[in-house]
């Protein structure tokens, strides 16, 4: 492991979950989008000093990432490897610089590191690794592996009686891996009520729209028909998410379609194809972090 | 010279692979096996009905139950994942390579039924790629157990290791070749047979054949070394190096294309010494897919047979 926590960033990241749990719905709404938009302003940073990432996709999922690490993940950064903990895979591994900057700010590893992002011998490859990074579980990159590794995560857990939860992300077009399917039916199949499978569906992939590719829809009664529990949502609703993240109400396991933007917080790069990896100019990072300011 | 314990009969290697996988689980109970609707033909029938709730069929699924076998490692379980070689490691070496190799969880890749145990079936269903396309992958360790002891060391070695591991688990029967006591050394070719004026490597279901090729040697008064390479990963350098120091020409056999395989691992090695320690090297296996027949037939067919094996290490001798 290359990176070690940060013990001052922990106890800021503990300090936010108290001020969570004791606020309104309002308050903690506008808690974490302050949190998601901190989040975003660092991918930005990243992806600029890097001048390369998936910034679209990352911006789809940040609001996703920010509500399971801050009050639905059982988790202890301080101790990453806690045994009997929640896991968390993010499928779509071409959204690292988002899981980074999430991670960092739980303390997983100092903020500082998150500039390394994509550089030379940089803990933080354009993929997770989950042998450099603490907080990754599974390393991923190519797509429709992490719902399998998710499956067998849950398995674990049932196996082991933990009562430990284990959440996958995928993204929208990475649902056209036929592997996905084949851990739906596993999913379905063992009963696996401890495991939700998030889909990013920001409705873009990198070349087209989805439905312009390999159509998805009507993903709802496919993934029904594979006997999921179907929660369907506004990706960037805190409270929808924090709700859709309960645990299951009838013993299958748990599938969200978390309806998304494609590069959601920044207008000129909300819904276009092109920022799926398009670098921001000098002056559209200015004008981006003031958008999330 | 070491002695070689023959036992008198063929041995299909799953069975002393589901014996001591069952024996091991009674009292460990993170042993869980994962398959792909392969119970019956991965020998797992007693282990599911002695631990019905540690058998985890995912279905003809195979990249599905490597990632199933990934998180399980994950979350402090030790997976045996098993399927017929081709489709556990070609169906799913991406899965192989993300999941286990790369992302270093401790699973292990069983693949059973490999080479070309299934003969007749043919080509797609022949595992003989395996070798060349798993030494590539850093940090999974390749073994290939040679008989029933090294079977049984094997999944006693998977246990107990915290890499992730591909065992090939032979069903085309074979002979007892192991030495009474010996023990797998992770990373060390097992040596059957001292001599000086050639090596024979063999792996698997050539290890027998090699030590029968080695009986036709010395009846021409020839002095014979033969390695059992039942690790193929980490490679033994080492013996391949003194083999090369120590006899004069070397002969690779294997149940597998020789694009990449333990030959073109051997023959690396030998390449790169220095003039004087090189020695001509004769590289046995497969050229291309199977024609129909049965595995001994197919084993013939290919040159994968004592005959062929002392001739090939005559013709070193004498061709360079």
């Amino acid at each position: 492991m290359l990176l070690g926590t940060d013990v001052t960033q922990v106890e800021a990241w503990r300090k936010l979950q108290e001020k969570l749990t004791a606020a309104s719905v309002t308050d903690r709404s506008a808690l974490l989008h302050r949190r998601a938009n901190d989040t975003r302003s660092d991918v930005v940073r990243m992806i600029d000093h890097a001048g390369q990432g998936h910034i679209g996709g990352d911006f789809s999922v940040t609001d996703i990432l920010t509500v399971l690490f801050n009050g639905v993940l059982r988790i202890d950064p301080n101790d990453p490897q806690k045994a009997g903990r929640d896991r968390f895979v993010l499928s779509k591994g071409h959204c690292a610089a988002a899981l980074y900057a999430t991670l960092a700010s739980c303390g997983y590893f100092s903020p500082d590191e998150l500039l390394t992002f994509m550089g030379p011998l940089s803990a933080l490859n354009g993929h997770p690794n989950r042998n450099k990074v603490p907080g990754v579980e599974t390393n991923t990159g190519p797509l429709g592996h992490g719902l399998p590794v998710a499956v067998g995560q849950a398995l674990a857990a049932k196996l082991a009686g933990n009562g430990a939860r284990v959440f996958a992300v995928m993204g929208d077009g990475e649902m056209q891996e036929g592997s996905n399917w084949e851990a739906l039916m596993t999913g379905a199949h063992y009963g696996l009520d401890n495991l939700t499978a998030v889909v990013d569906r920001n409705r873009l992939q990198q070349g087209a729209r989805t439905e312009d590719t390999s159509s998805l829809d009507p993903l709802d009664e496919k993934l029904l028909a594979f006997g999921w529990e179907l929660r369907i949502i506004d990706g960037h609703d805190y409270e929808q998410l924090a709700a859709a993240f309960k645990p299951s109400s009838t013993g299958k396991p748990v599938a969200v379609i978390a309806n998304t933007t494609k590069g959601k917080g920044v207008s000129f790069i909300e819904d276009r194809v092109e920022w799926h990896h398009k670098v921001p100019s000098t002056e559209q990072v200015v004008l981006a972090l003031e958008e999330l300011a | 010279m070491s002695t070689t314990t023959t036992t008198p009969g063929l041995y299909d290697n799953r069975t002393a692979f589901a014996d001591e996988l069952i024996q091991l689980a009674r009292t460990d109970d993170r042993i869980v096996a994962v398959c792909n609707d392969s119970v019956g033909s991965s020998n797992l029938v007693a282990f599911r009905d002695e631990f019905p709730d540690r058998l985890i069929n995912v279905g003809i699924a195979e990249q599905n139950m490597v990632g199933v076998g990934a998180g399980l490692a994950s979350a402090g379980y030790i997976p045996f994942v098993c399927a017929a070689g081709p489709f556990l490691t070609g169906r799913s070496l991406e899965q192989v390579k993300a999941d286990v190799a790369y992302s270093q969880h401790p699973v292990i890749l069983c693949g059973m039924s490999p080479g070309m145990a299934y003969g007749e079936l043919g080509p797609t269903h022949h595992s003989v790629e395996d070798f060349s396309w798993l030494r590539a992958l850093p940090g999974l360790d390749i073994v290939v157990p040679a008989d029933r002891l090294q079977t049984r060391q094997a999944v006693q070695q998977a246990v107990a290791s915290p890499r992730p591991m591909y065992i090939r688990v032979g069903r085309h029967k074979v002979p007892d070749v192991s030495p009474a006591g010996s023990v797998l050394e992770r990373g060390h070719f097992q040596t059957l047979r001292e001599g000086t004026d050639v090596t024979l490597i063999g792996t698997g279901t050539l290890v027998s054949r090699a030590v029968e090729a080695a009986e036709l040697l010395a009846a021409d008064g020839l002095s014979v070394r033969v390695l059992n390479a039942a690790y193929i990963a980490p490679l033994d350098v080492a013996s391949i190096v003194a083999a090369a120091e120590e006899t004069g020409a070397i002969i690779t056999a294997e149940e597998g294309n020789v694009a990449g395989g333990l030959g073109a691992a051997v023959a690396s090695v030998v390449s790169q010494l220095g003039r004087d320690a090189r020695v001509p090297v004769r590289i046995l296996g497969l050229t291309e897919f199977a024609p129909t027949g049965s595995t001994d037939f197919l084993l013939d067919h290919f040159g994968l047979t004592p005959a062929h094996l002392a001739a090939a290490a005559r013709d070193a001798r004498t061709n360079g």
